[in-house]
């Protein structure tokens, strides 16, 4: 009896201890949690504070005179008198007009207030709409980069701002009188790249980016699939099907920058595919997907309860049909997510898209598998290496939509996922 | 009717023998020499659905059947006892050929179904499975709706063409398993969704819609409670009118109750065969005695 006190006590004891342990590794999980959340809204407080200033554009709303004497320009239908007028002259006149300090002579100064591009919008304007002529519009310009730049960052020493003296007084006066505001982007989601980073959009790399996608899915992902079924259902065990599976593991693990030069050796050196197309970049980022998408297949397959091919087989049913009838559909929201999974980090993937050419400047947008394009990733590395610093904050903006592409991408796996377990 | 059977001469040595040891080993059964080959009682038929010689299954180096020869009788219900790792199961599954699946499983022997080898070469196993329908373990239903779950084997044999066709069968198979008026309401509700009890005449009434000629059952009640278990004793007892069933069990009691024949394992080898009765009240063979008094096992 005394003994079993003696137990009792001895365990009431440690039971402290064990307890304490408890606490200390709960502790260890909230700590490594909140480090890794505390990362999370650095980074993301950092990408959004710079780039946030990336989604507006700053334009300037002039009344533009169209004067046919001051334009050399008497019928706006004649494509050979619009192709000699000036229209750049009526801006620099408007401009001149709104700032009573400043005179047609500083048209210099002056011009360098609105975007390159306005003297070009100005003429498909009024080409589009030829009764203009003689009268008086108004019409909104997109400003100067420079301009912009200074609009949203005129107090942050780390942008150096290219406007003289002159011109940033003008600035501050014509944004006072809301002649200069800052409005939303569109501009951005629109267009192609550009020099100018005021006119230069992620819509070609966004595209660029959607093409090679599916080029990946609809090769990988019936690929990985197929193959992860024969090695998990039909394959013999033998050497040679053991070392096919620990090849594919070592697939997963080869850098991708190896699947790029294995692309460019292959794809566009032997069979003699073209440079950066999106088909030859989602053939290379297939290569790079299929380990990730054979691996979880496999383990999904893996997971369906034996019982289940046991009840089948037991009522009849062929291989075949135990695979696609049973196998298969609870299998299939694993697989769904691995392959979500391996498409984001094929997304996400930059490195072998440069060595296939994917990196080229590219004002188009693609209209095909075979058009020279880029892609979301690759956009924000060539933004980021540009010396203009209207670019910092439309690579960061770039990296959103890129995060935005991801986050749904796996919101869209765990959906999957949750609907096709509850059919179950 | 085993007159002609030679085995009767030796079997009737090895009663003998056992006999003669039983006075020694008393209370030692597990010391008991099994002979080879040699089974007590009448593990013969005329005319059997199954034909079984001399089949001896190993896994690997591990001999799990050693030599066993049995015949079983057209509708008749025979159940497989012995205690645990007895090589029961594994005997059962040679019957439908579940074990091809186990690939260092190795069958020798000679296992006719019918007159006709079920382990030659060029025998489909989905025709064999056709006609010897299983009921496993643990309910084991389709994670479709209960319609799906008995449909599937008609489906895939292509006994039914028409909606209509199927439904009929679908019925008749639920009202065999006794489980029609439970679920003729509620058809398209999910089979994992249903009780356990429910779930196991479910996977019998899915066995039965492909109309089998045998129907194996690996202890199908062992994860049951009495009530349903009594609904499946039933059950068996229904469907032995037009079924040859096969029940593996651990339960004596249930093969007393629903079985014509019992057979009794032990260690991989068949040591007795007789009618259900004659093996409870008056077994042949020490070992028997000392599994059915509880003794071991």
């Amino acid at each position: 009896m005394s003994n079993q006190t003696e137990q009792a006590e001895i365990v009431r004891r440690s039971l402290k201890g064990r307890y304490r342990k408890e606490r200390r590794f709960r502790a260890y999980g909230i700590l490594a949690i909140a480090l890794a959340l505390a990362a999370l809204v650095v980074l993301f407080a950092d990408i959004i504070g710079k780039g946030h200033t990336g989604f507006l554009k700053t334009t300037i709303t002039l009344d533009v005179e169209m004067d046919s004497e001051a334009m050399y320009l008497e019928d706006p239908t004649n494509s050979d008198e619009v192709r000699m007028a000036d229209f750049v002259e009526p801006l620099i006149v408007s401009l001149a007009e709104m700032l009573p300090d400043a005179t047609v002579d500083d048209r210099d100064q002056l011009r360098g207030l609105v975007n390159a591009y306005s003297s070009n919008q100005l003429r498909d304007e009024l080409v589009a709409s030829p009764q203009w002529m003689g009268t008086t519009q108004t019409i909104t310009f997109l400003a100067n980069s420079d301009v912009d730049v200074y609009v949203k960052h005129k107090d942050d020493d780390a942008y150096s701002i290219k406007l003289s003296e002159q011109q940033r007084e003008w600035v501050d006066e014509l944004e006072q009188r809301g002649i200069i505001e800052t409005r939303f982007n569109d501009v951005f989601f629109t267009s192609g790249d550009s020099r100018d980073p005021a006119r230069a959009g992620v819509l070609g790399a966004i595209v660029g980016s959607l093409l090679v996608m599916f080029v990946t899915l609809a090769l990988s992902f019936p690929i990985g699939v197929a193959a992860a079924i024969y090695l998990e259902e039909f394959a013999p065990k033998n050497k040679f099907t053991d070392f096919i599976e620990v090849n594919i593991n070592n697939l997963a693990a080869v850098p991708s920058i190896i699947f790029g030069l294995l692309g460019l050796a292959v794809f566009i050196n032997l069979f003699g595919m073209p440079r950066s197309a999106p088909f030859v970049g989602g053939l290379v980022l297939t290569l790079m997907t299929l380990p990730t998408i054979i691996i979880s297949s496999r383990a999904a397959i893996k997971s369906v309860p034996p019982s289940i091919r046991q009840a089948a087989e037991g009522v009849g049913a062929s291989k075949m049909q135990v695979v696609l009838h049973h196998v298969l559909p609870l299998a299939m929201p694993g697989m769904l997510t691995g392959s979500i999974i391996g498409m984001a980090q094929a997304l996400g993937e930059t490195a072998p898209l440069l060595l296939i050419g994917m990196v080229a400047f590219v004002v188009e947008i693609p209209d095909g598998f075979f058009d020279g394009a880029t892609a979301l990733p690759v956009q924000v590395f060539l933004w980021a290496g540009s010396p203009e610093s209207g670019f910092i904050e439309r690579a960061s903006a770039a990296i959103m939509v890129l995060l935005a592409f991801l986050m749904s991408m796996n919101a869209l796996a765990i959906w999957l996922r949750k609907r096709l377990e509850r059919r179950w | 009717m085993n007159t002609m059977n030679p085995s009767i001469a030796a079997e009737t040595d090895v009663r003998q023998e056992n006999e003669a040891m039983a006075a020694v080993a008393e209370d030692k059964p597990e010391d008991t020499v099994i002979e080879e080959g040699k089974t007590v009682g009448k593990p013969f038929a005329d005319d059997p659905k199954y034909k079984l010689r001399n089949v001896d299954v190993s896994y690997g180096n591990d001999r799990a059947i050693k030599d066993i020869s049995l015949d079983i009788a057209r509708n008749e219900v025979i159940s497989f006892i012995g205690p645990s790792g007895c090589g029961k199961s594994t005997f059962l599954r040679c019957l439908n050929r579940m074990n091809d699946s186990i690939e260092i499983c190795r069958i020798k022997g000679q296992l006719m179904l019918d007159d006709e080898d079920i382990y030659a070469s060029k025998r489909d196993v989905v025709e064999l499975r056709a006609r010897v329908g299983m009921v496993f373990q643990k309910p084991n239903p389709f994670p479709k709706s209960i319609y799906d779950n008995v449909a599937y084997g008609p489906k895939i044999h292509g006994l039914a063409n028409r909606k209509v066709d199927l439904d009929e069968i679908v019925e008749n198979s639920l009202r065999k398993a006794g489980l029609w008026n439970e679920v003729k309401d509620r058809l398209d509700a999910t089979a994992t969704g249903m009780s356990g009890g429910q779930q196991q005449r479910l996977c019998i009434a899915r066995a039965i819609a492909v109309s089998p000629e045998v129907i194996l059952m690996d202890e199908p009640c062992s994860a049951l409670d009495p009530i349903a278990t009594a609904r499946v004793e039933e059950l068996i007892a229904e469907m032995s009118e037009s079924y040859t069933i096969v029940i593996v069990t651990h339960s004596m009691q249930q093969a007393a109750r629903v079985s014509n024949r019992t057979a009794y394992f032990h260690l991989g080898h068949l040591v007795e065969v007789n009618e259900t009765d004659k093996v409870f009240t008056s077994p042949e063979h020490e070992l028997t005695e000392s599994y059915i008094t509880g003794r071991f096992g």
